[in-house]
C-alpha cells in the first residue's frame, strides 16, 4: 500500500475569495495526496480552510471563490483543466462527497431510492428498474435496516443516522475510488456517530477507497485516520501519521488543541483545560508572520515577522514552526 | 468531602408533557412525555451534569426549572423553599436565585441592544440598586467574564462566538444567582474557545460559590465539569450518581453504550465500532416497559412490560434497570 500511486494528488493549491474589496486567500499552498485504502484527516477549527479545500477537490466552490493556482490530479488526470462535462462524469464515478447535513444535501422531493438510481443512471447505461435495484443494493451495503422499504421513502421520513447512511449509499452508488467526507458525523448523536464511523471504516476495508475526512473532532481523528493534516488560517501547520500526531505533536497549535479537549488520559481527568487564548484571526487580516504567533505561548520576535516554512522536521513528520528548526 | 454537601436545589418528579394537536380544530390527539418524572438534587457549590442524546428531554428539564416551559407536574425545592412546578410560574424569588446560560450565543442576545444594556436588563427588571449602582455593577460583570470595559457599548454582532457566550454569562450573573442552568453552553463553540469558556465557568464557580446544572450531550465535557452526573434517556433519568461511578463503574446498559460510543482520543487503543444500525425510538413513539429495551443487549420479557424504577445500588449511585 505504501508505494501505491496516489489516487488523488493536490499540489500547491491556492483558493481565494473574491469580494468587493479585492481577493483574499482562504486556502494557501495546500498539498496533499491520498492512496487507495488510506484515510487522510484534515483537522482544524471553523475558518481554517478545511471545507474550502474539500469543495475545491470536487470543483464545487461557490461563485465567490476560485482556485487561484495549483493542481489537482485524480489518477494522474488534471482535474482542474477538465471541461464541465468531463467533471460531471468524474463526480460520482471517480470522486464523491459525503456532506455534513444530509437533510440539506439530499433532495427532499425524491425518494432515497430514486436519488441513488438517478446517480447510477448518470454514469452507467442501465434501465430504470436495474438502477433502482442497484440503489437497494447500495442501501444494503450501508446496512440500512429494511432497504427495500427505505428506498421508497423520502429523506424526512428517516432518522438522522439513517439519512447519513442514505447519503453514504448515494456517494458509493458508482463505486468511486475517492471519497471526501466533510464532517460526516458532526450532526449525529454519539451512539449513532459510532455506528457511522464503524460503517465508514468497514466500507473502506472492503472497497479500498481513498478517503479524505474533514473534521474538527480529534476524537474522530484518533479513531479513523491513517494520516493527519492540521490546518490553521488556511494553511497546513502539521502533517504526519495519526500515531505520530498523538504521540509527538510538534506544532503549538496542535498541542493546544489536544489540551483544550476534555478527555480521559488513562482514566484521569485533568483539572484544568489548557485553553488557547484569543481567537482565530480573520482571513482578510492575517498577521504578517506565523498566523498562530499572536496566540502562541512560545512565540518569538521572528515568529511575528517571518512565516515559518512547512518542512519535514523528522522523517515523515512535517510542521510549520520556527521552534523545531533543528530537531 | 464535597459529596456530603446538602442539596441546594431538589427537583421532585418533574413532568413536562406536550400535547400533539392535529386537524382544523387543533384537537388533542396525543401527548409527548418529554420529561416524565425526573428527580435529582444539586448540591451547594457542585455541578450536576445532565447528559443524554437529542430528544431525551435534558434541555426541556432545564427550561422547566427556569419556568421557561410550563411543567405538567412536579416540585422544585430551592434551599428548603418549595414551589409547585405545575402552576407553571416559578416564583420571582426563585427566578432571582436561578439563572440560565443558553447554547446559542447568537440567538440568545438581542442584536439591537448594546452589551451594557443586555447585562443590565435583569437588574432593571428586578429593580436592584440605583442607576449609578447598576452601571457600576455592569462594569464589574464585564471584567469578571473577561471582556474589556471599552467593549460595553458594542453590539452583539461585533463579538465572536466565545465572547458572546461571555456576555450571556455576565447577564446570568447579574442577579447574583446561586444556581445556574448551563444548557449546552459550549456546543456551538470551536474547541479552543470551548476550553476558555469551561475554564471561566470553573473559575466563577469557585469564586462565587455557584452550583451548576450542566446540560450537555458531550461526555468528555460532562466528565470534566461535573461532580455528579445524571444520564437521561427518553424523558427519564436511567442512572445518577457520583461522577466516578458513572464513568468508572456504570451500571445501566445505556450508560455503557454511551461510554463505548465516545471516541477514544488514542489511536493506539481504537474502539471497534459496530456498523450495525439499531432501532432508535423517539419520545413520540416511546416503547412500553423500559424505554431502552429495543436497544438493550440484556432485555428480557420483564423489560418489555414493566418500566424499572430508579433504585439505589450504592452510595450516591442509582440505576433504573431490572438486570443490574
Amino acid at each position: 500500500m505504501e508505494h501505491a500511486e496516489p489516487a488523488l494528488a493536490v499540489s500547491d493549491l491556492n483558493v481565494e475569495i473574491v469580494g468587493e474589496n479585492g481577493a483574499f486567500p482562504v486556502v494557501s499552498e495546500m498539498s496533499l495526496s491520498v492512496r487507495p485504502g488510506e484515510t487522510v484527516c484534515l483537522v482544524g477549527e471553523s475558518g481554517c480552510g478545511k471545507s474550502m479545500t474539500a469543495l475545491s477537490l470536487l470543483r464545487l466552490l461557490p461563485d465567490s471563490a476560485r482556485v487561484a493556482s495549483g493542481s489537482i490530479r485524480i489518477h494522474g488526470e488534471d482535474f482542474l483543466a477538465m471541461d464541465q462535462r468531463r467533471v460531471e462524469d468524474f463526480r460520482g464515478d471517480q470522486i464523491a462527497m459525503i456532506f455534513q447535513e444530509p437533510l440539506t444535501a439530499l433532495n427532499p422531493v425524491l425518494t432515497i431510492g430514486e436519488q441513488i438510481a438517478e446517480s447510477v443512471r448518470q454514469h452507467r447505461k442501465v434501465g430504470k428498474r436495474e438502477a433502482f435495484a442497484r440503489a437497494v443494493k447500495c442501501l444494503e451495503l450501508v446496512q440500512m435496516p429494511d432497504p427495500e422499504r427505505r428506498a421508497r421513502q423520502y429523506p424526512h421520513e428517516l432518522s438522522g443516522g439513517m439519512r447519513q447512511r442514505a447519503m453514504i449509499a448515494l456517494a458509493l452508488a458508482c463505486e468511486p475510488k475517492i471519497i471526501i467526507a466533510d464532517e460526516p458525523t458532526t450532526a449525529l448523536d454519539v451512539t449513532v456517530q459510532a455506528q457511522i464511523l464503524g460503517l465508514i471504516a468497514d466500507l473502506q476495508k472492503r472497497l479500498g477507497t481513498a478517503q479524505i475526512l474533514i473534521t474538527h473532532d480529534l476524537g474522530v481523528v484518533a479513531e479513523i485516520a491513517d494520516r493527519v493534516i492540521v490546518m490553521y488560517a488556511g494553511r497546513r501547520v502539521e502533517e504526519c501519521s495519526v500515531y505520530e500526531l498523538f504521540d509527538n505533536p510538534l506544532h503549538p497549535y496542535t498541542i493546544g488543541l489536544m489540551g483544550a479537549v476534555p478527555h480521559r488520559a488513562g482514566g484521569i481527568v485533568s483539572a484544568r483545560l489548557t485553553d488557547i487564548p484569543g481567537t482565530v484571526p480573520p482571513l482578510w487580516d492575517l498577521p504578517k508572520g506565523c498566523a498562530f504567533a499572536p496566540r502562541c505561548p512560545g512565540a518569538s520576535a521572528r515568529c511575528l515577522e517571518e512565516r515559518p516554512p512547512f518542512i519535514e522536521k523528522t522523517p515523515g513528520h512535517f510542521a510549520a514552526c520556527w521552534e523545531h528548526d533543528n530537531g | 468531602m464535597a459529596e456530603l454537601a446538602p442539596p441546594l436545589l431538589a427537583v421532585e418528579d418533574l413532568k413536562v408533557h406536550f400535547a400533539i394537536r392535529s386537524g382544523v380544530f387543533q384537537r388533542r390527539v396525543g401527548e409527548v412525555k418529554a420529561v416524565d418524572g425526573v428527580s435529582f438534587d444539586i448540591r451547594y457549590r457542585q455541578t450536576l451534569g445532565l447528559v443524554g442524546e437529542s430528544g431525551c428531554g435534558k434541555s426541556t428539564t432545564g427550561l422547566a426549572l427556569m419556568g421557561l416551559v410550563k411543567a405538567t407536574d412536579g416540585r422544585i425545592v430551592l434551599d428548603g423553599e418549595a414551589a409547585l412546578a405545575r402552576k407553571g410560574s416559578v416564583p420571582k424569588s426563585h427566578r432571582r436565585r436561578m439563572q440560565i446560560i443558553f447554547q446559542d450565543p447568537f440567538s440568545s442576545l438581542n442584536p439591537r441592544q448594546r452589551v451594557r444594556d443586555i447585562i443590565r436588563a435583569p437588574l432593571d427588571i428586578h429593580n436592584i440598586g440605583t442607576p449609578e449602582e447598576r452601571r457600576a455593577e455592569v462594569s464589574k460583570l464585564i471584567s469578571l467574564v473577561g471582556l474589556r470595559p471599552d467593549q460595553a457599548d458594542n453590539f452583539p454582532h461585533q463579538f465572536s462566538g466565545g465572547q458572546r457566550q461571555r456576555i450571556g454569562i455576565a447577564r446570568a450573573l447579574a442577579l447574583k444567582p446561586e444556581v445556574i442552568v448551563c444548557d449546552e453552553p459550549v456546543s456551538a463553540l470551536d474547541v479552543s474557545v470551548q476550553a476558555q469558556i469551561l475554564n471561566l465557568l470553573a473559575d466563577l464557580q469557585k469564586e462565587l460559590g455557584l452550583s451548576y446544572l450542566f446540560i450537555s450531550h458531550d461526555l468528555g465535557v460532562v466528565e470534566h465539569v461535573s461532580d455528579r452526573v445524571a444520564v437521561m434517556y427518553l424523558g427519564k433519568i436511567v442512572e445518577i450518581g457520583r461522577k466516578t461511578w458513572i464513568f468508572g463503574k456504570p451500571l445501566h446498559p445505556y450508560t455503557e453504550l454511551l461510554l463505548r460510543s465516545a471516541p477514544s482520543h488514542d489511536p493506539h487503543h481504537r474502539h471497534t465500532f459496530s456498523a450495525a444500525s439499531d432501532d432508535i425510538p423517539s419520545a413520540t413513539r416511546k416503547p412500553v416497559g423500559c424505554a431502552f429495551h429495543t436497544r438493550c443487549p440484556l432485555a428480557t420479557d420483564i423489560c418489555r412490560q414493566v418500566d424499572p424504577p430508579l433504585e439505589e445500588k450504592g452510595e450516591d449511585h442509582s440505576v433504573a434497570c431490572h438486570h443490574r
